[in-house]
């Protein structure tokens, strides 16, 4: 059963403009997103830049603004609630930013930046707090001569686990990861990776894996939603998606997906061109007048994809 | 290796950075070529001196904090004893440069046609009206659909796919010889990567350019080179056609690298790690096998004291012995390689 459901979650953006500063048109950064989030398990969301994935993070953690739908949390809606800083939601819902080195105040040492969280959170002593502190770093692999030093002291692949150290400090429940990996080095990246997959396993937490990186994707996650202009276009399990994807647009960026076959890559880019010119050619029946994607329908127990215009007109 | 219609022949070329009064070699006698009609991909993880390989054949160092030695031969001139002014004549008219982040090398003030039109008024005796149609025809070489639009725009109105075209647009602009391509689509989408590769790709084909393809993301150097150069500290540590790389990987961070993939056919629980990191230049180990310290259960005896390139197949080098000895950590040693 899962422990948090996202229901018909928009956020629209007022541009304004004109003689008084009206509101002329919105732009639909998430149009109608509906999720749930089972213990353990990790959704992934994959999207170009632009298409509202960062926004839909940011829209559940309550960084951004919903407009309309409903946050429901262990069956309380906590939409747009003001919420006490010490309040549940806030503590089990955690983010893990890209950029971990502007996620980091420069000008705190790492054992505050890892206390932060706690002295928010949990009640504890000095030394319960410094021994938690030591606790998570141990988790995320890290010495514990680390604690008075700055964060510009690290390599990229250390502050991007300080920060997961930094979400996980208060047992949170879910974990939004905001393209955790996109800017690390491969091998850096597998390290950061098989620590989230160990934290997972450890701590039965959930994740909502926002990436581009559709082969990171396929690698962590349980249930991979495909989002384009504020849309889902595609959900599923990482089979679904892989294995048997229905919708054009999905299919156009898998196959834009580099592989490491050589061999095969003429192959691959006939493809991917054929790929591209049906896409160019049957665009107008996937998308409406403005370019977006028609609402879902099931076509199996866990598979979803947005339907084509026929489809729509014959419902 | 070298022969005589390379189109570029880099030897020894070391670059070193003054830090702290001494210099530091970021790029260590490395020695590559590159022929007409070629791509030659540079992988490695970042500080490993890809980039300041590339900087450095287009003489982009300030002389003061860096010290070049070597060999960068173009058409019979070494490019490292160029003056300033020798150096203008060839950037940008037979060396074409493109960077990885467009809109931080792009000038946010200058339109899009000025930004493209720049080189034609430095390298060609074009009027203003031919340079204009030259600007408009690049634009669409390059793919841009409505290019009179666009050459009147400024970088910050176009999306950073359309940015990435602009700046091969100026690359291409005096049909350079040598396209040097600084990670051209680290930061695009997969969709508009495949199509910004497949442009270089199509464009290379009609001027027969040689292209120095410089990126992290092995996907892409399978998808575009015809030979690939690995480097780490600096050093280039395998060197082999592209079907060789990934199908006969020799070195132990080659095939390290190949193995922490998160492959999209492969569903493997673990990604395997490679340990310690990247060693940063003013510690770089100078003498032995720079990667030994990163897979300390191999033997030492198993490196070289002074590791060379040696070609073990036609046009597939590996540097140091260690590779005949390598195994993966979780593999039982003594398995064959």
């Amino acid at each position: 059963m899962s422990f948090m459901q996202i229901k018909d979650l928009n956020v629209h953006y007022p541009i304004r403009g004109g003689f008084f500063n009206t509101i002329q048109d919105k732009v639909y950064a998430v149009d109608g997103v509906t999720l749930a989030f089972e213990k353990g398990k990790t959704y992934g969301l994959v999207g170009e830049s632009g298409s509202g994935k960062s926004t839909t993070g940011k829209a559940i953690i309550g960084l951004e603004k919903v407009t309309s739908g409903h946050i429901i949390y262990e069956g309380q809606d906590v939409t747009n609630r003001r919420r006490k800083r010490s309040s549940t939601y806030s503590r089990d819902i955690q983010m893990i930013f890209q950029d971990a080195h502007s996620s980091m105040n420069p000008r705190k040492r790492v054992i505050d930046i890892l206390a932060e969280p706690i002295r928010n959170f949990m009640k504890l002593s000095d030394q319960e707090e410094r021994k938690r502190i030591k606790e998570l770093l141990a988790i995320v692999g890290m010495s514990e001569d680390v604690l008075l030093k700055y964060p510009h002291e690290f390599s990229g692949g250390q502050k991007q686990r300080l920060g997961i150290a930094r979400a996980v400090a208060c047992h949170p429940k879910l974990i939004i990861a905001d393209e955790p990996v996109s800017a690390l080095d491969l091998s850096v990246q597998a390290q950061v990776l098989n620590f989230m997959k160990d934290i997972q396993q450890q701590y039965g937490l959930s994740y909502l894996f926002i990436s581009h990186d559709l082969g990171v994707v396929k690698h962590m996650c349980d249930y991979i939603a495909i989002m384009y202009k504020g849309r889902f276009v595609e959900t599923g399990t990482r089979q679904d998606i892989y294995s048997n994807p229905q919708h054009i647009y999905t299919n156009r960026l898998l196959s834009a997906i580099p592989h490491i076959e050589p061999e095969t890559r003429v192959a691959r880019k006939e493809a991917r061109q054929q790929v591209e010119e049906k896409y160019q050619q049957n665009h107008h029946q996937y998308y409406d007048e403005h370019g977006k994607v028609y609402p879902l329908k099931s076509i199996s127990e866990t598979h979803k994809v947005a339907m084509s215009g026929i489809e729509r007109e014959g419902l | 290796m070298h022969t005589v219609n390379d189109l570029l022949t880099i030897r020894n070329l070391t670059t070193s950075f003054r830090l702290k009064d001494t210099y530091h070699a970021a790029v260590d006698n490395v020695s590559l070529s590159l022929q007409k009609n070629e791509i030659l991909a540079i992988v490695g993880e970042s500080g490993c001196g890809k980039s300041t390989l590339a900087t450095t054949i287009v003489g982009l160092h300030n002389a003061i904090n860096t010290k070049v030695t070597g060999e960068i031969l173009y058409n019979q001139q070494n490019l490292t004893q160029l003056s300033e002014e020798q150096f203008n004549e060839l950037r940008g008219n037979d060396i074409g440069f493109i960077f990885q982040d467009p809109l931080s090398a792009l000038n946010p003030l200058m339109r899009i046609q000025e930004q493209i039109a720049e080189g034609l008024i430095y390298h060609t005796t074009l009027t203003k009206q031919q340079r204009e149609e030259r600007v408009l025809e690049l634009l669409e070489q390059v793919g841009i659909a409505n290019p009179s639009r666009v050459a009147r725009q400024f970088p910050h109105q176009l999306s950073g796919g359309m940015r990435q075209r602009v700046m091969i647009a100026i690359a291409l602009s005096s049909k350079p010889a040598i396209i040097i391509a600084d990670e051209p689509t680290t930061a695009l989408d997969v969709t508009i990567q495949a199509q910004i590769l497949d442009l270089l790709k199509a464009l290379q084909d009609e001027t027969q350019a040689g292209i120095i393809l410089i990126t992290h993301d092995l996907g892409v150097v399978a998808e575009m080179a015809d030979r690939v150069a690995v480097m780490y500290a600096g050093q280039v540590i395998e060197e082999a056609p592209v079907q060789e790389l990934f199908n006969n990987a020799k070195h132990p961070y080659t095939r390290s690298l190949l193995n922490s993939i998160p492959q999209t056919h492969q569903e493997n629980e673990r990604l395997e790690v490679i340990h310690g990191m990247v060693p940063s230049l003013m510690n770089l180990p100078r003498e032995g096998c720079r990667f030994s310290a990163r897979i300390p259960w191999i033997d030492a005896s198993a490196h070289e004291s002074t590791p060379q390139l040696h070609e073990i197949a036609p046009g597939h080098f590996v540097r140091c012995t260690c590779w005949k000895h390598f195994h993966f950590e979780n593999e039982r040693e003594g398995v064959s390689v």
